[in-house]
């Protein structure tokens, strides 16, 4: 396996459940940040986080997370914070005990394990709640708890499954907020979401899947640039669009140029964006079309995930 | 590796292990675990398992001892004949079965087993810890039982009894009888727990186990060494007169030394957690399948 030690590194790994495939040849290498996974359901991406986590085994290949593996746990899993998607709890459980418990069980004296608990509910929202069973929270105040579970040591990996499901749009916000402070830290967060939009706004990285394998991986602008049947869509405000578009329709690897409604920009769909851009610098340097704003129109995950995979990712 | 390199590298390995930690996790995991046997609605049943010969002795205190001339002789062999085929072979067997095949099955029905295995806690650890659990829940359980079917047994014996006990061999009966609850506690539960990591549901191994206990003495002598029965009948202390049929079960085919009996059993059980050390090492979690 490759000696990584600042990675999560996924290396030849399958994983199959009797004759069912869960995934299949995956080699991924995860650097710092957030990288979302993304896919339809039953694409492999709970499988793929449970592989990391140890949960369960890969039937072959290896799993490495920093150039740990889940055989040590006691290093791994100081490192490694994982808020799944199983909804349920102990029985009786407060939220309070539910952060604390396993702040002992990490070796935290218990003044360190009640600081750390308390520092955890406040950075969710749960302080007020925290003495109650979480057998009467709400679905997004049950996941809010999970959350602080798995922030609540500090680890360097945070792994979240479908971590915006059940919260309101106040909750997911902070949520959001909370994820891109961890990466910008320097963490790596990894993610799975159907919220695309939600998540395309701070990920890294996103890794897509489908039925059980990495259909593409990379910097969103990147992975977009690779997939070549699907023309570029850049989105021209300028002062004379009409122009523009006279001037863009002519060459070969423009496939369309939209005027837009309001009159003061186009749309244009290309197979070759540097080409374009070239274009459009001459254009402005010409003087004829005073450009407002340049913008890429159509990658972002959602796009991406609709051009690859073929269905609507936020319906997901 | 030769002998005299291994012996410094053994003693290197264990200065390394951070057992305090590991002290620490196993009691926070027992004691959790512990909370949660103790205080289950579901382990209701087990509470009338353990305690309804102590009820049934206590009531013939209650209702034959002042009426009828009970025999001391007698009691005590009821009361031997009660922990034979009652506490071990029933009671303390399926007790067993009851609490320790849900040490992990109940995590797993309950779909709260990742929590267990997403900290920084050695499987082998949390094996144990939950053992410890287990086998305090067994031992307070039955143990209380039989001290209180002791107790009841030779109350209503007034003085007769007292001298029994306590200047004659009651004492040592009861230490013994204390002493197989435990040890029978161990080793079904060691087993029940191994059984647990293998099968989802121990229903069906747990009638073979009680099979293949309950035919130990015509089994060949290796493997009657490899059942529970053989060594916990060696440390009963009441001989009962049985015939035909029961005596089946109460043979002591090849008898062994007290001190072997007790050495032997705690290391089948040893043996048997050795192996449910290596098995949850391959338990995946996937509810969905279980």
């Amino acid at each position: 396996m490759r000696n990584a030690p600042d990675q999560i590194v996924f290396d030849n790994v399958s994983k199959f459940y009797g004759e069912v495939l869960g995934v299949n040849r995956v080699n991924l290498s995860l650097g710092p940040g957030i990288t979302s996974l993304v896919g339809p359901n039953g694409s492999g991406k709970t499988t793929l986080m449970n592989l990391l986590t140890g949960l369960i085994l890969p039937s072959q290949g290896k799993v490495a997370v920093l150039g740990l593996t889940p055989d040590d746990p006691v290093e791994f899993f100081r490192r490694v914070g994982y808020c799944s998607q199983f909804d349920s709890f102990p029985r009786n459980v407060t939220g309070l005990d539910f952060i604390y418990a396993p702040l002992r069980l990490h070796g935290f004296s218990p003044r360190q394990a009640r600081q750390l608990t308390d520092e955890a509910l406040e950075r969710v929202g749960m302080s007020d709640a925290a003495r109650r069973k979480v057998a009467g929270y709400s679905k997004g105040m049950r996941q809010r708890i999970r959350l602080a579970q798995a922030i609540a040591h500090h680890p360097s990996v945070l792994v979240l499954d479908e971590p915006l499901n059940g919260l309101d749009p106040m909750a997911r916000a902070e949520a959001i907020a909370l994820f891109e402070a961890l990466g910008k830290k320097g963490m790596h967060v990894v993610i799975s979401s159907h919220i695309l939009e939600e998540v395309d706004r701070i990920s890294d990285r996103v890794v897509l899947m489908s039925h059980g394998y990495v259909v593409a991986e990379g910097r969103i602008q990147e992975v977009r640039r690779e997939v070549k049947d699907h023309p570029m869509q850049i989105l021209v405000r300028c002062s004379n669009p009409a122009r523009l578009a006279s001037e863009v329709f002519v060459l070969d690897h423009v496939v369309e140029a939209k005027i837009q409604n309001d009159g003061r920009g186009v749309l244009v769909r290309t197979r070759d964006a540097d080409q374009f851009y070239l274009l459009l610098n001459k254009v402005v340097s010409q003087g004829e079309v005073q450009v407002d704003a340049v913008a890429p129109a159509d990658d972002d995950v959602n796009s991406i995930y609709q051009y690859l995979i073929g269905s609507d990712g936020g319906q997901q | 590796m030769s002998g005299d390199e291994l012996i410094p590298r053994l003693r290197h390995w264990i200065g390394r292990q951070p057992w305090q930690l590991w002290i620490e996790q196993t009691g926070i995991l027992a004691r959790t675990e512990l909370r949660r046997n103790f205080l289950a609605r579901r382990g209701f049943w087990i509470y009338l398992l353990a305690f309804a010969p102590a009820v049934i002795i206590a009531l013939h205190a209650i209702i034959d001892g002042p009426r009828h001339h009970c025999s001391l002789t007698a009691d005590t062999q009821v009361l031997a004949g009660i922990f034979d085929f009652y506490y071990l072979r029933l009671g303390i067997f399926f007790g067993c079965m009851g609490i320790f095949t849900w040490l992990f099955r109940g995590e797993i029905v309950e779909r709260t087993l990742h929590y267990q295995f997403l900290v920084p806690v050695r499987r082998e650890v949390l094996v144990l810890g939950k053992f410890f659990a287990g086998a305090i829940t067994a031992i307070v359980l039955f143990g209380s039982s039989v001290l209180l079917s002791f107790y009841f047994m030779y109350v209503h014996l007034g003085t007769a009894g007292k001298t029994y006990v306590f200047e004659g061999p009651g004492l040592h009966q009861l230490w013994a009888y204390l002493l197989v609850t435990t040890l029978a506690s161990v080793g079904y539960g060691a087993l029940f727990l191994a059984l647990s990591l293998i099968f989802k549901n121990p229903i069906v191994p747990g009638a073979l186990v009680m099979g293949y206990e309950a035919i130990n003495p015509v089994l060949p002598s290796a493997l009657q060494k490899l059942s529970v029965i053989f060594y916990l009948k060696q440390l009963l202390p009441v001989e009962i007169p049985t015939q035909g049929f029961l005596a089946l079960f109460t043979v002591v085919a090849e008898p062994v030394s007290p001190f072997v009996a007790v050495l032997g059993l705690l290391g089948l059980a040893a043996a048997i957690l050795v192996f449910a050390c290596f098995r949850i090492h391959r338990l995946e979690v996937t509810y969905s399948t279980d």
